[in-house]
């Protein structure tokens, strides 16, 4: 035992030395544990998990893909001074980047550069999806917004290009999903992400979308390690589905401000009722 | 200038790197450093490994490590937290389920229970708190600590027997809705639910660390309704033990009937099954009231208005008329001019009525930061009762003293709940399983 810990230790200390901040020191952590956990012989195979990580891998292509298609239309919009198009526009198209967004945490500056909020980021460093939010529904207008326009098309297509290069593994979807129903939990249900548009809920069924194709994807695999958290998860989705069905309206949701609080409590304690067992998904990753 | 003078005080670069407490951040920086770290950091290491060792430790030896007088005992005749003596801190809970079958709600109590008689003995929760891969099972801030006296206590809300889980035959008269009182400002949001649990220690981190991993493994099957935290002096401040003050200043909790005496506590606290709801037998009935204090209105009002509001004197509790806090209290006794001592409206007479009806009181102070209406304080009394039966027992209590106590000038029922405590189970059974 004593003698395990101390190799331990020692291993670590080359990863963490120089390192600045506790969370770092979580995420390279796990990291370094991983391939020990492989080794002990994880249940579900390297020949398993192949087809798995390329079908999402393919999933979050063609999101990306119709992002850049979507994003082009409401670009137009925006350049052609159409406020109201580009009002509809907004809230679907984001959808699409909502879905995957545990892909662009992991491109470094493109999360902020496409989803900061006003404050997130320096103000002359404010630009993406928000800003030009921030000028369609606070002034109106779509005055000034041509750049960030243009800046927006292209951070999109560096997103899809730089997918590329993102090597998607089994611990990313574990944590992935549950970091999507967290999004909710911290901004979607609170009403702060669409501060101008109030258009939540469109973030907020997006992300849950996303964390439900990664369950979809692993849960054979879930399923044959632990049956009942399966069932449990697979509750929790429907339940969720069910009480976000109530706010559908036409193509969309309802506007942030006809929820009461009555509302949002519910909301947002369901998705803590299927974030928990789904925390638990990494359950798949052990031996 | 200050901020030097902190920075000496923290003791910042001025200890020496073994009395200061190291990180395990800082031990693994200082461990890259030629592995010198490791020699240096040896209380940092031993702590490592201790964690590790202490999460392994059978019940027995962490009972012997703190003291069996830390533990109370979870399982038992009779739920814990009900005749124990009452500990320095309070977490209430209600719980509202929404789990779908009685079978759901089952096997919430199922794991409930089990994790109540764990953290009762101060044992971690579940096996996987050292895989890096998962979030730990226990949510770790009560880790080490002695276990505190702490007791988790059970019980059922009306709105259980509702269609829901097809039990509305077996919910008991005595478990009938409270009526409305004199002085009642109910708000929904400190009132009703489900479940009502009551967790009691001697350490607020432990009492909190209850409540939340019991919230955390209701997911999905029970949400959060209401919370309130509650305190009184600690025996820490207080080793003899004296009756506790309330936030009015005045000792709460004289006239309480004796813990020890059996033949009082069938009488006053434990329900019977010849009261008509066997699954009760050796439960009791617990009313749970917020009650906010004016504060700023009770701090500005005379001494002499206190006492006679209180029927007894501050310093010493004692009834009017008497010396002693223990002194009985003479209803009948006059003063010169014919008046009786103790005000005809005063608290602990129309508490006390004629000595035959009583009650349980198990009431701790509260204090919720302030009303940002009206600037005050929101403080006052979460109210804790025991009794067989509600209806014979706080219910008339209540309505004389909601129609006339002078007390009502200084206090507002903000809150207001009733729940049947299921009687105690053993080692191996569930909470409720006299029941569902």
């Amino acid at each position: 035992m004593r003698l395990k810990m101390m190799t331990f230790l020692l291993a670590c200390t080359i990863v963490f030395t120089g390192c600045s901040t506790s969370g770092e020191e979580k995420n390279e952590a796990a990291a370094t544990q991983a391939p020990s956990n492989t080794e002990a012989g994880a249940a579900v195979s390297e020949e398993t998990w192949a087809p798995i990580l390329e079908s999402y891998r393919q999933f979050t292509i063609e999101q990306a893909d119709t992002f850049i298609i979507e994003t082009e239309k409401f670009v137009t919009a925006v350049k052609g001074g159409d406020v109201e198009t580009a009002k509809q526009l907004y809230a679907p198209t984001r959808m699409y980047f909502e879905r995957i967004e545990p892909i662009a945490d992991a491109l470094g500056d493109l999360d902020p550069n496409i989803d900061a909020r006003e404050n997130d980021v320096e103000e002359k460093d404010w630009r993406g999806f928000h800003r030009i939010e921030q000028s369609l529904w606070e002034k109106n207008s779509t005055e000034g917004m041509g750049d960030y326009a243009d800046r927006l098309l292209e951070d999109v297509k560096l997103l899809r290009a730089l997918m590329e290069t993102v090597e998607v593994e089994p611990s990313l979807l574990v944590t992935g999903a549950v970091e999507l129903l967290n999004e909710v939990s911290s901004s979607k249900v609170t009403g702060e992400e669409e501060r101008y548009s109030h258009t939540d809920l469109y973030d907020f069924a997006a992300n849950v979308q996303g964390a439900d194709k990664i369950y979809q994807l692993v849960k054979v695999e879930l399923n044959k390690k632990d049956a009942a958290l399966d069932e449990q998860i697979g509750k929790g989705f429907a339940d969720l589905e069910e009480a976000l069905s109530v706010y559908k309206s036409g193509d969309g949701f309802v506007s942030y401000l006809d929820l009461k609080e009555e509302d949002t409590k519910k909301l947002s304690q369901l998705i803590d009722a299927l974030a928990e067992p789904l925390s638990q998904m990494g359950t798949i990753l052990e031996a | 200038m200050s901020d030097s003078r902190d920075s000496e005080v923290n003791g910042e670069g001025k200890t020496g790197l073994i009395e200061k407490k190291i990180s395990r951040r800082d031990l693994l920086r200082m461990a890259g450093v030629g592995g010198a770290g490791l020699l240096l950091g040896a209380s940092g290491v031993g702590g490592l490994f201790a964690a590790k060792e202490r999460s392994e430790a059978k019940s027995a030896s962490k009972a012997a490590l703190a003291g069996q007088d830390q533990i109370v005992n979870f399982y038992g005749e009779h739920q814990a937290g009900i005749v124990t003596p009452p500990q320095d801190f309070i977490v209430f809970a209600a719980f509202d389920l929404t789990a779908g079958s009685l079978d759901e709600v089952r096997k919430l109590f199922q794991a409930w229970t089990k994790a109540s008689a764990a953290m009762a003995s101060g044992e971690m929760l579940g096996s996987t708190n050292d895989n890096l891969n998962l979030p730990p099972s226990d949510t770790g801030e009560a880790e080490g600590l002695s276990p505190s006296r702490t007791t988790i206590t059970f019980g059922v809300g009306a709105s259980f027997f509702d269609s829901r889980f097809g039990l509305a035959a077996k919910r008991p008269a005595a478990l009938a809705d409270l009526p409305a009182f004199g002085g009642d400002e109910l708000r929904a949001e400190w009132s009703g639910g489900d479940i009502g649990v009551q967790v009691n220690a001697n350490d607020m981190q432990i009492a909190f660390h209850a409540i939340r991993n019991l919230a955390r493994i209701a997911r999905g099957k029970a949400v959060l309704r209401w919370t309130q935290e509650g305190f009184q002096r600690t025996s820490g401040a207080d080793p003899a033990g004296a009756t506790p003050r309330n936030l009015m200043g005045f000792r709460d909790g004289t006239g309480n009937p004796d813990v020890s005496d059996a033949a009082e506590m069938n009488k006053v606290v434990w329900a019977a099954a010849s009261d008509g709801t066997p699954w009760m037998d050796q439960g009791s009935y617990m009313v749970v009231r917020r009650i906010r204090m004016r504060i700023e209105v009770w701090d500005r009002s005379t001494l002499g208005d206190q006492e006679a509001t209180f029927g007894r004197h501050r310093n010493s509790g004692a009834p009017l008329g008497s010396k002693q806090e223990f002194d009985a209290i003479d209803l009948a006794k006059q003063d010169e001019k014919g008046k009786p001592v103790m005000p005809m409206n005063s608290h602990v007479r129309l508490a006390h009525g004629d000595g035959s009806v009583k009650i349980l009181r198990r009431s701790f102070s509260y204090s919720s930061g302030m009303d940002h209406k009206t600037g005050q304080l929101d403080a006052g009394l979460l109210f804790i009762c025991f009794n067989r039966d509600s209806h014979k027992q706080f219910i008339p209590m209540q309505q004389k003293l909601g129609q006339s106590d002078l007390l009502n000038e200084y206090i507002v029922h903000t809150g207001s709940a009733l729940f049947a405590c299921f009687p105690g189970v053993r080692e191996g059974g569930y909470i409720g399983e006299s029941l569902f």
